[in-house]
Parts: C-alpha cells; sequence; structure tokens
C-alpha cells in the first residue's frame, strides 16, 4: 500500500500534458498554494471544412502552468464545457474552486483562415475580464495561443506575458558514422515549431539575440577557425564581424543594439572587448592576464558582468561599460561563470558548480544572495525571459542534451518538447520589435 | 588507473628505445624501405637501427615513436603539462626543429563540465601551454598554430571521470 500511494504521489508531481505529435513535461516541484487557480475549456470548432490541427487551448494550458504562477484545472474535472458566453454558469466553476475562467471558440475566416474568439472571467464576480476575437491561420494558430496565454497573464498577474516570444539554441545531431552536424535553431518558447538557421560541420556557439529580436550574434568554427556572425533571423542574410586570430566568441548586445561585447584573445589571452556594430571599430574593456570571458549587459547598459578566473577560480565580475575597475560579485563556491541579467538589472542566473555538480543559480546582487535554481549535474548556460519570469537553461538527460525551464519562483520546472538530436545554448528571445 | 600508468610507461620506454632511429627520418633515396626491412628483417631493433631506420615513412607515422603519441593529458581546470608528457612533447620539438618548413596546429579541448565559453578559454591555454614548450625546446614560433575548441569536440562521449579525462587534451596536428 505504501507502494501505491508514492505512485500516486509520484503521478501527482508529473503532471504531463500531452499535446498533439508531441509533448511538454511539466514537474511542479512545490506546493502551487500560491498559484492562481483556472480553468481553460477546450476551443471547440464550429464551422465546416476542417477544423485546426492544433488544441489552442491545450497550448494556452500549457503556458499558464509553466509559469508557476497558474494551477490549471485538469479536463476531468470540468462539470461543463461551455464556449460562448451563454453557456456559463459560474457555479460549475465556483463548484470545483476556480477563480478564473477562459472559453472560446474557433471559426473559420475566408478561404484558409480561422478566428479565435475567447473570452476570460472572473468566478466569483460572475463578470467577464476581457475578450477578443483574434484572425489567424493554420500555421499562426500556436503563436496565436501564446498571445491569448499572455493576454490572460498580463490581465492576473499585472505583468507583460512572454509566451509568444521565441528561443534559439545549437543542436548537435551525429549520423551513423559518428559524423557531425551542427545547427542552430530557433522556436517557439515552448520549443514548438523549431527552424534551422544555420548548419556546419564545426562547432556554432553562443547565440545571442539582438534586443529587438530580428538578428542574432553567434560564433562559428566553419573553414577551421573561430569567428563571430551576425545574421537576420528573418531573411537568413549574415555578415562576418570578427575572425582574429584566437578566441572569437560570447556576443552579447548592449540594450541599445549598438555595441557587442565579445571575447577576443588577439593580443595573447582572453579579454572582452566592445565592438560598434555598424563602424566595426573595438575597444578593449578588460586588459587581464587571467580569462575574462562571458560578458553580458546590464539591462540599463551601465554596466557588464563577466567570467574571469583572476582569483584563481572562475567567478563573476562587474565593471562599468565604459571600463573600470572590475569588481567581484559572487563569493559562493568555486565555479561561477556564465551570468545574464533578469529585465529588472537586480538579478542575475549564472552557471555554479554545488557539491561538484553544476546548476543554475540565481544571485540577488543586492543582497548577494545565491539561489540554486536546477537539480542536475551538468546545466548550463540559462537565460531569463524577457519578463524575468522563468529561466531557461541546458541539462542532460540520460546522457543527451536537452533544454528546460524553470520558474524564478523555483516552483515550476520543465522539460522542453525538441526532437533528436543533442540540445544546448538556449537564449531566450526579447520582446520582438517590429520596425 | 595502475594500469593506465602501466601502459603508459611502456609506451614511454618504448617510445625512448627507438627515439634515435626515428629522429634521423627518411633519407632521399631509400624509397619505400622494403629491401631495408627485408635487410634488416633478422632482428628489427638491432639491424633496423644500424640501418638508419627500420621504420622508412614518415616518422610522424611511425607508431614506434614518441611522435606517435598525440594527445597530451591536462587535469581538471589546469593547463600545467604534466611530467609524463615532457618526453613526447621534446620529441615533437625535435622533429618540428629538423623540419623547419613543417607547421602545426595545437588543438585545446576540455571535459563537458562548467560554461561552454569559459572552456573556449581553458583549451586555449592548454594548447598554449605545449606550444609555449615546444617554444622553448627552440621551435620556431611561425610553425605553431593553436585553435581552442573548449568542450565542442570530445574525444569519449561518457559522463563520468574516464570520459573527461580523455577529453581534457591538447593535441598536435600536423
Amino acid at each position: 500500500m505504501q507502494f501505491s500511494k508514492s505512485m500516486a504521489a509520484l503521478f501527482a508531481l508529473l503532471l504531463t500534458i500531452a499535446l498533439p505529435a508531441q509533448a511538454l513535461e511539466i514537474e511542479i516541484t512545490q506546493g502551487v498554494e500560491g498559484a492562481l487557480p483556472i480553468a481553460v475549456v477546450p476551443f471547440p470548432y464550429t464551422g465546416k471544412g476542417n477544423p485546426p490541427a492544433q488544441d489552442v487551448a491545450a497550448v494556452i494550458t500549457a503556458d499558464l502552468g509553466r509559469s508557476g504562477r497558474f494551477r490549471t484545472l485538469p479536463l476531468k474535472d470540468m462539470l461543463a464545457r461551455p464556449s460562448r458566453a451563454d453557456q456559463v454558469d459560474f457555479r460549475d466553476w465556483r463548484a470545483v474552486n476556480v477563480e478564473n475562467l477562459v472559453i472560446g471558440e474557433v471559426l473559420p475566416n475566408g478561404p484558409s483562415g480561422f478566428m479565435v474568439k475567447f473570452r476570460l472571467y472572473d468566478v466569483f464576480r460572475g463578470e467577464q475580464i476581457t475578450g477578443f476575437s483574434l484572425p489567424t491561420t493554420q500555421h499562426d494558430l500556436r503563436s496565436t495561443a501564446h498571445q491569448i496565454a499572455d493576454m490572460i497573464y498580463e490581465e492576473l498577474i499585472g505583468q507583460r506575458g512572454a509566451f509568444n516570444t521565441r528561443i534559439a539554441y545549437i543542436t548537435s545531431i551525429r549520423d551513423r558514422k559518428g559524423k557531425e552536424t551542427v545547427h542552430l535553431r530557433v522556436a517557439d518558447a515552448d520549443g514548438y515549431n523549431p527552424q534551422t538557421i544555420v548548419s556546419s560541420r564545426d562547432p556554432l556557439m553562443s547565440p545571442a539575440w539582438s534586443p529587438d529580436g530580428r538578428r542574432l550574434a553567434y560564433a562559428s568554427f566553419e573553414k577551421g577557425r573561430p569567428s563571430i556572425w551576425v545574421q537576420e533571423v528573418f531573411s537568413g542574410k549574415r555578415r562576418k564581424l570578427t575572425s582574429f586570430k584566437g578566441i572569437n566568441g560570447a556576443p552579447a548586445w548592449s540594450p541599445d543594439g549598438r555595441y557587442l561585447a565579445l571575447t577576443l584573445s588577439k593580443d595573447g589571452n582572453p579579454d572582452i572587448y566592445i565592438m560598434d556594430v555598424r563602424r566595426r571599430s573595438l575597444r578593449p574593456l578588460t586588459r587581464h592576464w587571467a580569462i575574462d570571458t562571458e560578458p553580458a549587459w546590464s539591462p540599463d547598459g551601465k554596466y557588464i558582468v563577466f567570467t574571469s578566473d583572476r582569483g584563481g577560480s572562475p567567478q563573476i565580475y562587474r565593471m562599468p561599460a565604459s571600463g573600470g575597475k572590475a569588481e567581484r560579485i559572487t563569493f559562493e563556491g568555486g565555479y561561477n561563470a556564465r551570468a545574464s541579467y533578469a529585465p529588472d538589472g537586480r538579478y542575475l542566473t549564472l552557471v555554479t558548480r554545488v557539491n561538484g555538480d553544476y546548476r543554475i543559480g540565481m544571485l540577488d546582487t543586492s543582497s548577494g544572495d545565491l539561489q540554486v535554481m536546477s537539480r542536475g549535474k551538468l546545466d548550463e548556460s540559462p537565460s531569463f525571459a524577457p519578463n524575468g519570469s522563468m529561466i531557461i537553461y541546458a541539462g542532460r538527460d540520460r546522457g543527451k542534451g536537452v533544454l528546460a525551464a524553470v520558474s524564478t519562483d523555483g516552483r515550476v520546472r520543465q522539460r522542453l518538447a525538441l526532437q533528436a538530436g543533442d540540445v544546448r545554448e538556449p537564449a531566450w528571445s526579447p520582446y520582438y520589435q517590429q520596425q | 588507473m595502475i594500469t593506465k600508468r602501466l601502459a603508459w610507461l611502456a609506451m614511454i620506454a618504448a617510445a625512448m628505445l627507438f627515439a634515435g632511429c626515428s629522429s634521423t627520418g627518411t633519407k632521399e633515396g631509400e624509397g619505400a624501405g622494403g629491401a631495408a626491412v627485408v635487410e634488416g628483417g633478422q632482428g628489427a631493433q638491432t639491424a633496423g637501427a644500424q640501418q638508419g631506420g627500420a621504420w622508412t615513412g614518415n616518422p610522424l607515422d611511425n607508431p614506434n615513436s614518441p611522435l606517435s603519441t598525440r594527445k597530451i593529458y591536462f587535469d581538471f581546470d589546469r593547463s600545467e603539462i604534466r611530467p609524463e608528457f615532457a618526453d613526447v612533447l621534446r620529441a615533437h620539438a625535435a622533429y618540428l626543429a629538423g623540419h623547419p618548413s613543417t607547421t602545426v596546429v595545437v588543438e585545446g579541448h576540455c571535459d563537458e563540465r562548467g560554461s561552454r565559453e569559459y572552456n573556449i578559454a581553458l583549451g586555449e591555454r592548454r594548447a598554449n601551454a605545449v606550444k609555449q614548450f615546444l617554444e622553448a625546446e627552440g621551435v620556431d614560433p611561425a610553425q605553431i598554430n593553436t585553435i581552442s575548441y573548449g568542450e565542442e569536440r570530445p574525444e569519449a562521449f561518457g559522463h563520468d571521470e574516464a570520459a573527461w579525462a580523455l577529453n581534457r587534451r591538447a593535441v598536435p596536428v600536423y
């Protein structure tokens, strides 16, 4: 009996939300008492012709659930399945202690389009909070679902949602002969719709989004030497920025998009340089015999944090982006590296070694507190969502590189749905800005 | 661990035995060396040495030469040359000094632990440690290039110390 009880507990912990073709695994790691109970009722297709191949409500449910801010009601616990306003009986939802209700439907819209209608209700007040009709296509249906999740999130949490954003990452695939092909890919923030934007037989590393979400900088070892490239995500057009002797790596955009901080070892050992992207002019930022690498800008553009082993082990240092004195900011643990800022400028996420394991940490720069956010042995490459609500990182599962995300309150950890291959170095996009 | 050490010692011992002949290299006109091998065939060691090389191909390809050792291993987060690799690197230095038109690219590699760009920097340090050793032994700096692959090109695919030890390496590629 003990056994079945613990098994039941395990199943309760591993809440798996099935989606067509792929699966998202969401692990609730701590109680979700503070989370808002919400029900998202399946959106039926009401029209002639082929129904859409995406379950819109399932995408919204998965988004809200993985943010850690919502507790989503399982389908089997729904006493009714309304899709229009006149079908809603708030007693059905008060009975299962749901505070907010989302209903909607998908309608045909023109020869190949769809219209997604949704309404968000406050169950206890019995009122509609918001409601929209969004025109879309089969291709953009997931994106529309993410937009709806963003609207719900913003309405109820009071902070902009980050579900309709993207991630860039590196995938390595080996053929039967062991020959490796490395891809730089871009996918939705939940791992769906992956698209390859660069492929190479040689390593690709360190993708970094420009602040407008339109360009990616990355390091490539094509032609047998490292170089830094900037590529337009939509057109695929790219240009080589640097190919100096030695290391060319770790590109990081300034918040205004004018500069790239990067690591070069052209003068003998790895130092951080700032390049004016348009003028291609270069100025050194650090000059030290130790390793200085992995620069990242503070959101206000005033500071750069970086990894240095000048004190004997890799630790995070901060210095003014205009140059000056480097100040050590990590003191816990023998290994802290690859830091990047949360949008609030207060927290940093980084790789930290804990009892020999490499894990994702979150450093409060005001108090100096370092909180460990992940549980793997080889976790790396963390970056914040553009609203600071989640951290995406790379870990290993049964020897394979996988991507995971953890809510910044630490309550929900999730493995992203991605296809075969060794996946690593995720970078969460900023909010996309129209030109 | 012990058997691995012994294997290394045996390799280094064998390498030292053959060091004399391999460094003389292939003489012009010796051809493919079929005759030399036949001549020295009765006792490969003595006859071969006398003839100036039982191995008459490129000394870099001689499996009995220390030059055939191309993996210089390192301790975790370190880039110092371990003493057991000094003789191997001296042989490479002697070869390069004797072949001033030959160039070598020293690759630096790391195990998978820690962050990737830091490992690129660490791999470069390992490659540079080998470069500096060779230069101290008289090799023209212009003959040596370096590249760091960090943890991007593992040799062993495991996720334990045995695999990591094989991946923390510098490799002279001729």
